[in-house]
């Protein structure tokens, strides 16, 4: 079934020649679509695992034990007297949402193509119900943070209000990528493994598992050209009180993200309409 | 508004088919082409598509559909059916050409619509609800009469993917009839559920008609056809071959040999068959031994086959009948005692009388072989005519057939005549 609600004028099915307007009217008229698939996506993820949403929890969990255990105890890394465990965790939860964010982005033309070969809606639902989906697991990873917090008796800053601007900027980060790539893997399906992996390099680009102070100075800027450090560092800076806020150097990861984001959804609309064919 | 409620002006829609593979040769190509692969993959899939390499799935097709009209849209496998549907569900897009469609458009392309298989019916509802551009509140108003028609109530709450292909088709028929579109498209649906609801089915889209909405309905049986649709639009080769009454352009379909035809023969060369036996023709006649390719219901049908015997062997013809809805209707073999004798070779022809009254309406196809038994019931199959040629049963439809005062689908490959007595019990 196809429609957009409230449209009254004739459907008009004809060629589009070059490039389209994103057509962002639609995606709004289906926000109703877009919430239920962003739900069916959050619970047809946990459906048939025994140990269910607690996966949520335990994946950056993990992977803290393994970073503190490795760098913090191990390689002795410096946390700027931030316990080791919070000082990673604070950064994991914003590393995972965006990682999990850009996977699901990527994959999710591919993954919906059954639906999209049976029924007409906007398309650019796909990838945002993608998007959107990861912060169910972001507040719950939220909780276990404050509850670490609370242990170790550390409390947030004021500039945790920020924190749901950072997490703005890595999603518009993700969706930017994930649009791209969602694109381009329904035609190169090799691009999904391409990404997997450019998430675990880009991981080790960031100062998650350990601080950007160790980074040398000369290559400073070069490294904060890097969206995600400025999503772990208003994170850290947030709720810990550690590194650095915002700086005028943001504009230019933001700028460039704003760019292929745009760009990205031109070309998703541009390769929406043929998406069926190239199956 | 105009009282048109389809217009479809040259639309056309060309597919990349690839090019033609080219014959590897040699360890050496092979290395070459393993690290230029990618390369020349990634070029092909950037580029325009030459000519070769595309395929017009639809071409320059153009027809007015009036509000509250129900089209039934016919022609082969290929023809453009299911692409066209596509294009007017905005499925995918088409390469040229124009439609307009107005009002609310509701489409069932093949089995399952938009259902998502790890959620359940209950899910499966609201999502295409959503995707129709309903609240929530709407599709809730709707929901008893979806559960209702569809029949699955007890599964409401099981993964779709776990529903038979008859629940599957049945819940998305229910949701694409009650969601209030003002023009249905539905593809090929009724192949799937079973007789009650195709009979459910096909009254639903009457009503749908009858309240002035208009219905776009491919299918591959010619009596749903006929008995739905005033009017039938036949496609082949992505264009329109026929668009007119029903009547018409179902008899033109059938022969035109877009279809398979009611008879064929075979040279020599072509002949289907063995060192011993060969086919040389089959074909459907009536009581005066006249090629047709309809036939009263009412009346005998006589499939007739021509072979050569080569080798001096006993030989048993065999005659499978299937029937457009899908299934055999009967196979039958010639239990006459002349065939248990070695037959002198030559020419022979066998023709099996099937009576009147004994068929369904209907399209049956008929698949002709010539067999040996040797001792023990083993069968040895010297030649077969697969699916060879076909036929239609129609029905007068004025009350002197089996069918009666009745209208409506009959669903089931034969509908015999039966003698019936009444008697009525002592009191």
């Amino acid at each position: 079934m196809s429609a957009v609600p409230g449209q009254v004028e004739p459907l008009v099915i004809e060629p589009t020649r070059g490039w389209r307007s994103l057509g962002l009217a639609d995606v709004w008229r289906s926000r109703e679509l877009l919430w239920f698939l962003t739900s069916r996506e959050i619970k047809s993820r946990y459906r048939q695992m025994a140990l269910g949403p607690l996966w949520i929890i335990l994946r950056p969990l993990l992977t803290m034990v393994v970073f503190t255990v490795l760098f913090g105890h191990i390689a002795k890394l410096p946390s700027n007297g931030i316990p080791y465990p919070l000082f990673t965790f604070s950064a994991l939860i914003a590393w995972t949402y965006f990682s999990t964010a850009v996977g699901a982005t990527s994959g999710s033309l591919v993954a919906q193509l059954g639906l999209i070969s049976k029924v007409y809606f906007p398309r650019l639902v796909i990838p945002l119900a993608a998007a959107l989906g990861g912060l169910v697991d972001l507040a719950f990873a939220f909780v276990v943070l404050g509850l670490m917090m609370a242990a170790y008796g550390w409390a947030p800053t004021w500039w945790a209000f920020a924190i749901p601007l950072y997490l703005l900027f890595s999603m518009l980060t993700a969706l930017a990528i994930g649009l791209w790539t969602a694109t381009a893997a329904v035609k190169f399906r090799d691009l999904q493994y391409a990404t997997t992996y450019g998430l675990q390099i880009w991981l080790y680009a960031t100062p998650v598992a350990y601080s950007a102070s160790l980074i040398p100075q000369s290559w400073q800027l070069v490294y904060q050209l890097n969206p995600m450090y400025w999503v772990v560092a208003g994170f850290r800076y947030g709720l810990l009180g550690e590194g650095v806020g915002p700086k005028p150097i943001m504009l230019i990861p933001l700028g460039v993200v704003l760019a292929l984001l745009v760009s990205g959804a031109y070309i998703f609309r541009r390769t929406e309409r043929t998406i069926v064919d190239s199956q | 508004m105009s009282d048109i409620a389809v217009s479809v002006q040259g639309l056309s829609k060309r597919y990349r088919i690839g090019a033609p593979a080219t014959q590897s040769s040699g360890m050496r190509e092979s290395l070459r082409r393993s690290i230029t692969g990618p390369f020349s993959y990634l070029s092909a899939s950037l580029r325009e598509p030459t000519d070769e390499e595309t395929l017009w799935a639809v071409r320059d097709v153009s027809f007015d559909v009036p509000k509250g009209q129900v089209v039934g849209i016919i022609g082969r496998n290929g023809a453009g059916k299911s692409t066209l549907l596509k294009l007017l569900s905005r499925i995918t897009e088409p390469t040229g050409g124009r439609a307009v469609i107005e009002g609310r458009l509701g489409s069932l392309l093949e089995v399952g619509a938009g259902f998502h298989p790890e959620l359940t019916g209950r899910e499966n509802i609201f999502l295409n609800g959503a995707i129709l551009g309903m609240h929530r509140t709407e599709v809730r108003a709707k929901f008893d009469d979806i559960v209702g028609f569809s029949g699955v109530e007890r599964f409401l709450d099981t993964p779709v993917k776990r529903y038979s292909s008859g629940m599957y088709v049945r819940l998305a028929f229910a949701v694409a009839a009650h969601l209030e579109p003002e023009v249905l498209i539905v593809d090929e649906v009724l192949a799937v559920g079973d007789a009650e609801f195709q009979r459910r089915c096909l009254g639903k889209m009457e009503a749908i008609g009858q309240e002035g909405r208009t219905v776009l309905l491919v299918s591959h049986s010619m009596p749903t056809i006929s008995r739905f649709c005033k009017r039938a639009i036949l496609l082949h080769g992505g264009t329109v071959a026929a668009d007119g009454p029903v009547n018409d352009v179902v008899a033109t379909y059938l022969q035109s040999g877009h279809g398979i035809g009611s008879s064929v023969t075979w040279d020599e060369a072509t002949a289907p068959g063995s060192g011993s036996a060969r086919l040389r023709a089959i074909r459907a006649i009536d009581a005066d031994h006249i090629t047709q390719d309809a036939f009263d219901i009412r009346r005998p049908i006589g499939i007739e086959v021509t072979y050569d015997v080569l080798e001096p062997l006993t030989f048993v013809p065999w005659i499978q009948l299937e029937s457009d809805l899908g299934g055999p209707i009967f196979s039958a073999f010639d239990t006459d005692p002349d065939w248990r004798q070695p037959r002198a070779p030559g020419t022979y022809t066998s023709t099996a009388w099937i009576p009147g009254d004994l068929l369904n309406e209907g399209t049956v196809v008929v698949t002709i072989s010539l067999h040996t038994f040797a001792a023990g019931g083993k069968a040895e199959i010297h030649a077969m005519g697969r699916q060879a040629i076909a036929f239609q049963v129609l029905d007068a439809g004025d009350g002197t057939t089996s069918r009666g005062d009745a209208v409506g689908t009959w669903i089931a490959p034969v509908r015999p005549l039966l003698k019936w007595d009444l008697e009525r019990d002592q009191a």
